[in-house]
């Protein structure tokens, strides 16, 4: 279990990004109802949850490529419901979108360029991405089609990285990759988390989520179902939330899962 | 000997005929935009030319950039008002307004210019001016200009993509409009500097064919528009050189088809045409294939 | 849930599925009528304005069709005129061999329909852009081909024989029935057409192709059939303008092959309403208004038209008639669809929760 790397929930320092009875829709299908959260700086942000919960929708609208239909983001004390996605990303809004969703007919290292053209100043270099991914220095002018997915989904995080976001948001990192792989780019969180990034993840694997979350979120057909340390819920809770075994003690226990509860049941 | 001069004008003459098409291919490429109106803007700048040559008086040469300049900045504004309201609506919507567009365009040339042609009033013995290779090849030196102008703006359009930053971020939209705005990138301004770009050339393109033959209000459908298309498809999106090598083969299939009986020339290359559409859509040098 | 639905649920379907309209039998009558008024116009008005109702009668049948194929079919064509062309050679090379002109206009339709067949297989597997360029091609292609036969008037044309009647009042007239008969023919057609199967199959395709296809619609079959329906359409609608001319003109301005048609077509379909059978009928009657008003401005009703057009394809994207039809919703030519559950009645409706229609209706998606 990770621990949070500064106790800035608990101190009376302001979340970085708040998310507000969000309601989300697709057409006429409701995808997320009345969603609200709170990142703090420095936090690991988990959102799990089965498929078509709304974990991705959820990303998506933050991000500013969908259009919620009520409630409100807040990003830095400052309301971005209305801002386009491209100035929330010069904002300091980073995303590595699921898919890995890479430019094909550039190359790694344009890759990198179009995500450092609106760059903010920050300590996230060209030169510190490869350190943090040796192999792309060889690698630079091949086309990112013929990587493999594990390559694709680094070059994705570098293209990120070098606009020197604030808080930086992973959809699905583990999507169509091999366990090692994955723990491997997991492996880099640390990293990131020390230059100062916060990072909202979603993820399905949970045991993957629970391992590097300081903060986690259980999302179950729009709605929450779970929220809580990782420290402070138990995996019946969890298994409770995800699955949405409505009415169980467990699920009942996870949804007012506070620090001062004990973990074990 | 005859049917070695027409390959050699059939060659020629798809430079100038790459120079129609490289605007279209990157609006079509980029903003993925079927611009029917496409044909139109060449003869509008021509248009221009003679209204700015009429006004001011100055060479042919100078009115050029002039020109260019004026269609750009028509371009980004077009773009980002009627096209993008357009391209948001759909790619239905979209090929309708871009036609009405055109009929607009030409139906007010015709009104307010009459239906008689403009010549760009360029020195008529530039234009017949030719060399001779051995006793029975000739070649105009105008025909030669242009297709190395053609080579120059290729080069410098494929400079600007690969290596610039607003070539770059072209690219990238052209890819993935989402994923470029994750990295900050407002798309409509990109795809209005692709517009701008595009109009440029199509200006110069137009330019350049007004000083070979006279304007008509409708030589932009009638012409100019199944040209562009033409080298295009049969050079395949998405890939510059192949748009020159598109207009080679157009150039050289209609001369080759007036040799057979001289009615034959447009003929020859709308056949050409539907049989590149029709068998291999992605054209010659397919890198994406458009479905 | 409303209770329609757990009516249908708990009795296990008996649903009765009607019209949209009360009564259609009443529509039907009113149709009859006005086709009757129109019947008798020759016998009270001069052969001027029987002339003037022939171009609208042309222009309201190509209107009909380019709406059957961009609004229901979503195939954008802007090179219907080929069709409209050969309607007219097919008119033209039987009346050369005696045939009188009048005779030959089921040829002229029929003819343009068996053209239209194998450029279908040509174009059917192109996309929406690449498929309006292949059309343009196509049609001026087949111009080119078509003047290079000096028989049949090459370049410039060629007079129709047979038509030099010395009544001339009952030449208007027959003209004007025959443009009349076409016009009855077209957008019966095309209302039966869109009442049956093929509706629903066309709405489906443009609700979500790939849930149409694997639910057993014939996707191809059913544009194939608006494509050739379209092309007869637009046959017959040639063939009653090189009558009404008296001659054939090929070429690309003015000439039967000249683009100007399609634009006419679009435009009087897109401002009365894409996607809607009214449609063509009112903004036929638009650009007659607008012709007749500009008449000695040549190139400035096309250049309105065009405006007006592309101001209505971007903000009232079901035309004049789709305005009328959201405040009034009157249906001239109903195709929609209601479901009933057992037992429910009208005034069950009307008192409860009103259960979804699902009509047929068309509206342009994009």
């Amino acid at each position: 279990m990770s621990e949070p790397v500064n106790g800035a929930r608990h101190s009376n320092a302001s979340p970085i990004l708040e998310v507000r009875d969000l309601v989300v829709h697709h057409g006429q299908l409701r995808a997320l109802s009345g969603i609200s959260l709170q990142v703090f700086p420095g936090e690991v942000y988990a959102i799990i949850g089965a498929n078509g919960a709304g974990k991705s929708t959820l990303l998506r609208t933050i991000a500013g490529l969908h259009h919620p239909t009520g409630g409100s983001i807040v990003y830095d004390g400052k309301d971005v419901t209305g801002l386009r996605p491209e100035k929330r990303a010069t904002a300091g809004i980073g995303m590595v979108p699921e898919g890995r969703r890479l430019f094909p007919s550039l190359t790694l290292e344009e890759n990198l360029k179009v995500g450092a053209t609106f760059a903010r100043k920050g300590p996230w270099t060209f030169d510190r991405v490869y350190e943090m991914f040796p192999w792309m220095k060889d690698r630079r002018e091949q086309r990112t089609a013929q990587m493999s997915g594990g390559e694709q989904q680094s070059v994705a995080i570098g293209r990120a990285l070098v606009a020197n976001p604030r808080v930086l948001m992973l959809d699905e990192l583990s999507l169509g990759l091999a366990p090692v792989i994955v723990q491997r780019i997991y492996g880099m969180l640390p990293q990131i988390l020390e230059s100062g990034v916060t990072v909202l993840l979603v993820e399905q694997d949970v045991s993957q989520a629970l391992r590097v979350a300081t903060h986690l979120q259980c999302l179950l057909e729009g709605h929450t179902t779970l929220e809580g340390r990782p420290a402070d819920v138990t995996a019946e809770q969890v298994e409770a939330a995800y699955f949405g075994m409505a009415g169980s003690a467990e699920a009942e226990r996870a949804l007012h899962a506070s620090p001062d509860e004990g973990s074990e049941s | 000997m005859a049917w070695v001069n027409a390959i050699i004008q059939g060659i020629l003459t798809g430079g100038l005929y790459a120079l129609f098409a490289c605007g279209l291919s990157l609006m079509f490429g980029v903003m993925k935009v079927v611009n029917l109106a496409y044909g139109d803007l060449a003869v509008v700048a021509g248009y221009i030319g003679v209204g700015v040559i009429a006004a001011t008086h100055m060479p042919f040469l100078w009115a050029i950039p002039i020109v260019v300049v004026i269609m750009a900045a028509l371009g980004y504004v077009l773009q980002r008002t009627l096209l993008q309201a357009a391209l948001r609506r759909g790619e239905l919507i979209t090929l309708i307004v871009t036609f009405g567009l055109s009929i607009v365009i030409e139906n007010g040339l015709l009104q307010f210019f009459s239906a008689n042609g403009k010549g760009l009033g360029v020195n008529q013995s530039f234009v017949t001016a030719s060399f001779s290779i051995g006793s029975q090849i000739t070649i105009a030196w105008l025909d030669v200009i242009i297709f190395a102008l053609a080579v120059v703006v290729l080069l410098g359009l494929q400079y600007y993509l690969s290596s610039t930053k607003y070539g770059r971020l072209i690219r990238a939209v052209a890819d993935d409009r989402e994923a470029a705005q994750l990295s900050g990138a407002d798309y409509r301004h990109v795809f209005g500097i692709a517009a701008a770009i595009a109009f440029g050339t199509v200006a110069l393109a137009g330019m350049a064919y007004g000083t070979t033959t006279v304007l008509y209000p409708t030589t932009g459908t009638d012409t100019i528009l199944l040209i562009a298309f033409a080298t295009v498809v049969i050079g395949g999106l998405g890939s510059l050189w192949g748009t020159l090598l598109g207009g080679i083969v157009l150039g050289v299939a209609q001369q080759v088809g007036a040799q057979i009986n001289i009615s034959y020339e447009l003929l020859a290359g709308y056949l050409i045409f539907l049989v590149v559409l029709i068998v291999r859509p992605q054209g010659l040098t397919a890198r994406r294939i458009q479905s | 849930m409303s209770a329609v639905t757990d009516a249908t649920v708990r009795s296990g379907g008996d649903v009765r599925v009607t019209r949209s309209r009360r009564n259609v039998a009443w529509t039907g009558i009113g149709a009859l009528v006005v086709v009757a008024i129109f019947a008798y116009l020759p016998y009270v008005v001069y052969a001027g304005t029987t002339g003037i109702l022939v171009q609208a009668f042309i222009v309201l049948t190509l209107a009909s069709m380019w709406n059957l194929l961009a609004g229901y079919a979503g195939l954008v064509s802007v090179g219907q005129q080929a069709f409209l062309g050969l309607g007219a050679y097919f008119v033209l090379i039987p009346n050369m061999h005696g045939v009188s002109a009048f005779a030959a206009l089921p040829i002229a339709a029929i003819g343009a329909g068996i053209v239209a067949i194998p450029l279908w297989w040509l174009v059917s597997r192109l996309r929406t852009g690449y498929f309006a360029i292949a059309t343009w091609v196509l049609a001026t292609a087949i111009m080119l081909l078509i003047e290079r036969f000096q028989s049949i008037g090459g370049g410039t044309g060629m007079s129709l024989s047979g038509l030099d009647w010395a009544n001339k009042a009952l030449l208007s007239a027959a003209t004007y029935w025959a443009g009349l008969a076409v016009t009855v023919l077209a957008i019966g057609t095309v209302y039966f057409l869109l009442r049956g199967r093929l509706g629903l199959v066309l709405t489906a395709i443009r609700d979500d192709e790939t849930a149409a296809r694997s639910s057993g619609a014939r996707v191809g079959l059913a544009r194939m059939l608006v494509f050739v329906v379209a092309a007869i359409g637009c046959g017959a609608a040639g063939g009653v303008l090189a009558i009404q001319q008296l001659q054939v003109v090929p070429g690309t301005s003015g000439g039967v092959f000249s683009v100007q048609w399609t634009a006419y077509m679009a435009f009087a379909t897109i401002i009365g309403g894409l996607g809607t059978i009214e449609g063509p009928i009112v903004g036929t009657i638009v650009y007659m208004v607008l012709k007749q008003t500009l008449q000695s401005y040549n190139a400035w009703y096309l250049i309105i038209l065009g405006l007006v057009a592309i101001a209505i394809t971007l903000f009232a994207r079901r035309g004049l008639w789709g305005l009328l039809d959201e405040k009034f919703n009157i249906k001239l030519f109903p195709v929609g669809y209601y479901l009933w559950a057992p037992g429910e009645s009208r005034r069950r409706r009307r008192n409860g929760t009103a259960s979804p229609e699902t009509p047929a209706k068309a509206s342009v998606t994009s």
